[in-house]
């Protein structure tokens, strides 16, 4: 048991270690400055005049907006054909079917938007060809598009008084070429050295020692595995996802997954800081969102070790921990750690079945993507948390008597109705789908009965999750649900759909306006926002956000199923 | 519309080349140089394949040390877990019934020394391993059924125990059931 604690340790103690220089580097390539990788500058020029696209032209907050929507657009039409279509595309060697319409408008929004909710499985719902020119192309693009729309942000944040913002195919091009793809290369190098699938063969048939006769799945899973969880994107080669013995072989593989899909996240926190030459409030943000997760992880890595105490009563010895679900190689410990993590940042990959997690466990996932500001998904977990700043300025400056301000700008009415709109659309769209839900579930539980896979405060908990995850762009699920049919597909797609563009909308137009205000200089009467004080205060202001709106719900599911189990 | 449009088209088709051929094909070229060239790294026994190392397969036989349940019976084209929630009476009840199976067929092993793992499913379906003390426990009715003494079964399953720095211990099934058939 100790040395999966260690592994744990190892694990965070790694990913921030390296997010520190990353960070700084994150900071160096998107403002400009000279810096090793600036040898792929031509490159990149040779990539813009093949697009045809200008990457040296300032624009404002609306141009960067218009260019990121545009963008998006083109990519939903072509996962829709795609996904519509790959039955008859090369690249199909198992002879898997087109998706079915509403399927493909829930896959193709769930990947454009950096969920990855998946309500088909790998082996048998996609083939070689969907699987990397629509899916794994969409999570390159959209980790690069939540990047450069972050970025959008810390220019905003800059001293003076601007309405120029940079440029959004530049911070895009440069998150692919320097960052995602470099970093997806040797996180691939190391999966496919561990004995992760690359290829383009059919699936082997295999007859067991046995004797039994089956086939295993196989594919280009390598190079989607690597920015499945860099990008954060979550959406898993095979149906199990990294639970899956082939897309995660080895504790080793465990580690470098779970490292990857923190890294990003962790150095745009610390990015933040070095942009704007103000390293402290990089390290509050990091301290705020440390304490939130540190808060959730604990209990659930506690209650998974100790096992499930319905299988105690059956007089069953649980030394590792509860193992439904689980595998060995990974173990509880490990489980616990990357559900939270997946989670608390919005990759949403899984290497253990969420649904059979403990109540503890499954209801910090729950608060992970309630919150949904612990460290965030690549580029949009700042945005969130951004909004809660700016909420957290504006009422301890109430509290002060102050003018709200941030960073030497006044926060004024428009940006905080802004704000609040998207710090509560968040809830709206979670509790008002799950209510919806729930509603045409009692009303008809016997025509609805694939729906949910457990009875009781269990079944209300998958509800529960599939609309946070959705909400939460994260994409993990109590996967029990029986989620195909038109009504997950299509409401679960407009849940993503709006909680992903008004997240960036939002604070890129507040981060506009900011931008275009008179800059006051700081003096002895400006609260300080980097301070350990306006940290615990921001830290509240999520908590009372999330509490307050999510309480009743947590109550109706997993704290009901605690108490039911203890 | 026609200004913004076209080019985002454009600079799309230049993006799927970058990251969807060039990038894939490294790491392909990779692959042909790591075990298995990237197809998965498969088991041979007199010229057949019969398994991937990294693939759990369903064993059932008393003869060979059992592998974990799977909510697919370790097809492995079609991966996934049971989902049972923790409290599912169902769900408990199906863990009773494998630990009176389990019991009825090593008999002299007592419930506390059946390890979890071999009455819960694995989140792939597909788990390769056991815990150290789940394979040995499996020892008594495998070397009975194989007409083997205890020691050198139990000398094989601890061979085949791996452990490193962290994480857990673990026995790859099909590794030691092929070493089981080759003992004799």
């Amino acid at each position: 048991m100790n040395k999966e604690l260690l592994g744990l340790g190892v694990l965070f103690g790694a990913a921030v270690l390296l997010a520190l220089p990353l960070g700084r580097y994150l900071a160096t390539i998107y403002r400009g400055d000279k810096s090793w990788s600036d040898f792929l500058a031509p490159f990149e020029r040779l990539l813009c005049r093949l697009g045809g696209i200008d990457a040296t032209r300032p624009m404002s907050w609306q141009q960067h907006l218009g260019a990121l929507l545009t963008l998006n657009l083109v990519w939903f039409f072509w996962a829709m054909l795609v996904l519509c279509c790959q039955g008859s595309l090369p690249l199909n060697p198992d002879h898997n079917p087109s998706m079915a319409p509403d399927q493909a408008f829930n896959t193709a929004i769930s990947f454009l938007v950096n969920c990855n909710l998946q309500h088909y499985s790998g082996e048998s719902g996609a083939t070689y060809f969907s699987q990397v020119f629509c899916l794994m192309f969409l999570q390159f693009g959209t980790a690069a598009t939540g990047l450069a729309a972050c970025v959008v942000v810390f220019n905003a944040l800059r001293d003076g008084t601007t309405d120029k913002l940079g440029n959004f195919y530049n911070y895009f091009l440069k998150s692919l070429t320097r960052v995602l793809l470099p970093l997806s290369l040797g996180v691939a190098l190391v999966l496919v050295f561990q004995g992760t699938p690359m290829t383009w063969a059919a699936k082997a048939p295999l007859v067991t020692v046995q004797g039994d006769s089956t086939f295993v799945s196989r594919g280009p899973t390598a190079a989607m595995v690597a920015i499945k969880e860099l990008g954060t994107n979550g959406g898993g080669y095979f149906g199990a996802n990294s639970a899956h013995p082939l897309e995660n072989p080895t504790y080793l593989t465990n580690l470098v997954e779970n490292w990857a899909l923190m890294l990003l996240p962790l150095a745009m926190v610390f990015a933040l800081g070095y942009y704007l030459r103000r390293p402290r409030l990089g390290y509050m943000v990091f301290g705020v969102m440390t304490a939130g997760f540190l808060l959730l992880v604990g209990p659930a890595v506690y209650y998974e070790l100790h096992g499930n105490p319905a299988l105690t009563r059956l007089g069953i010895n649980q030394p590792l921990g509860s193992l439904e679900g689980k595998e060995i190689r990974f173990g509880a410990a490990a489980s616990a750690f990357w559900g939270i993590s997946n989670t608390v940042i919005s990759c949403g990959s899984v290497n253990s079945m969420h649904d059979s997690h403990l109540p503890i466990s499954g209801m910090n996932e729950l608060l992970g993507m309630m919150t949904n500001a612990f460290y965030g998904g690549v580029g949009v977990g700042i945005l969130n948390f951004f909004v809660f700043i700016i909420i957290a300025v504006f009422i301890s400056g109430l509290m002060v008597g102050r003018t709200p301000e941030f960073l030497g700008k006044k926060i004024e009415a428009r940006e905080m109705k802004i704000a609040i709109i998207v710090a509560l659309l968040h809830p709206l769209l979670i509790l008002a789908g799950t209510a919806l839900t729930t509603h045409l579930y009692a009303n008809s539980p016997t025509a609805l009965a694939g729906w949910l896979a457990n009875p009781g405060y269990h079944g209300f908990s998958e509800m529960l999750y599939e609309y946070t995850s959705a909400a939460a762009n994260n994409g993990s699920g109590f996967e029990g649900l029986g989620d195909n049919t038109p009504w997950w597909n299509i409401s679960t797609g407009l849940v993503m759909v709006l909680a992903r563009y008004l997240p960036i909308i939002g604070p890129v137009a507040i981060a506009g306006l900011l931008a275009r205000k008179k800059y006051i200089p700081e003096s002895a009467g400006t609260l300080r926002t980097d301070t350990a004080t306006f940290g615990i205060m921001v830290f509240f202001v999520i908590w009372i956000i999330a509490a307050l709106a999510f309480f009743p719900a947590l109550a109706l599911g997993p704290l009901a199923e605690h108490f039911t189990l203890y | 519309m026609k200004t913004q449009f076209l080019p985002a088209l454009r600079f799309t088709a230049v993006l799927l080349v970058l990251c969807c051929v060039i990038y894939p094909a490294l790491v392909w070229a990779a692959a042909q140089l790591a075990l298995g060239h990237g197809e998965g790294v498969q088991i041979s026994r007199n010229g057949r394949v019969v398994g991937f190392a990294n693939v759990g397969q369903q064993f059932t036989q008393a003869r060979y040390f059992n592998a974990r349940p799977s909510a697919v019976d370790y097809h492995a084209d079609n991966s996934a877990g049971s989902n049972k929630g923790p409290s599912n009476p169902d769900y408990l009840q199906a863990v009773r019934a494998r630990l009176d199976t389990f019991l009825a067929r090593n008999p002299g092993v007592r419930a506390a020394d059946v390890p979890a793992e071999l009455l819960t499913a694995s989140g792939s379906g597909l788990d390769p391993d056991l815990s150290p003390q789940g394979a040995l426990v499996q020892v008594p009715r495998v070397a009975r059924a194989r007409g083997l003494a205890l020691a050198p079964v139990r000398a094989l399953v601890q061979q085949h125990v791996e452990t490193s720095a962290l994480g857990p211990a673990k026995v790859n099934v099909l590794q030691l059931n092929l070493a089981l058939d080759a003992l004799r």
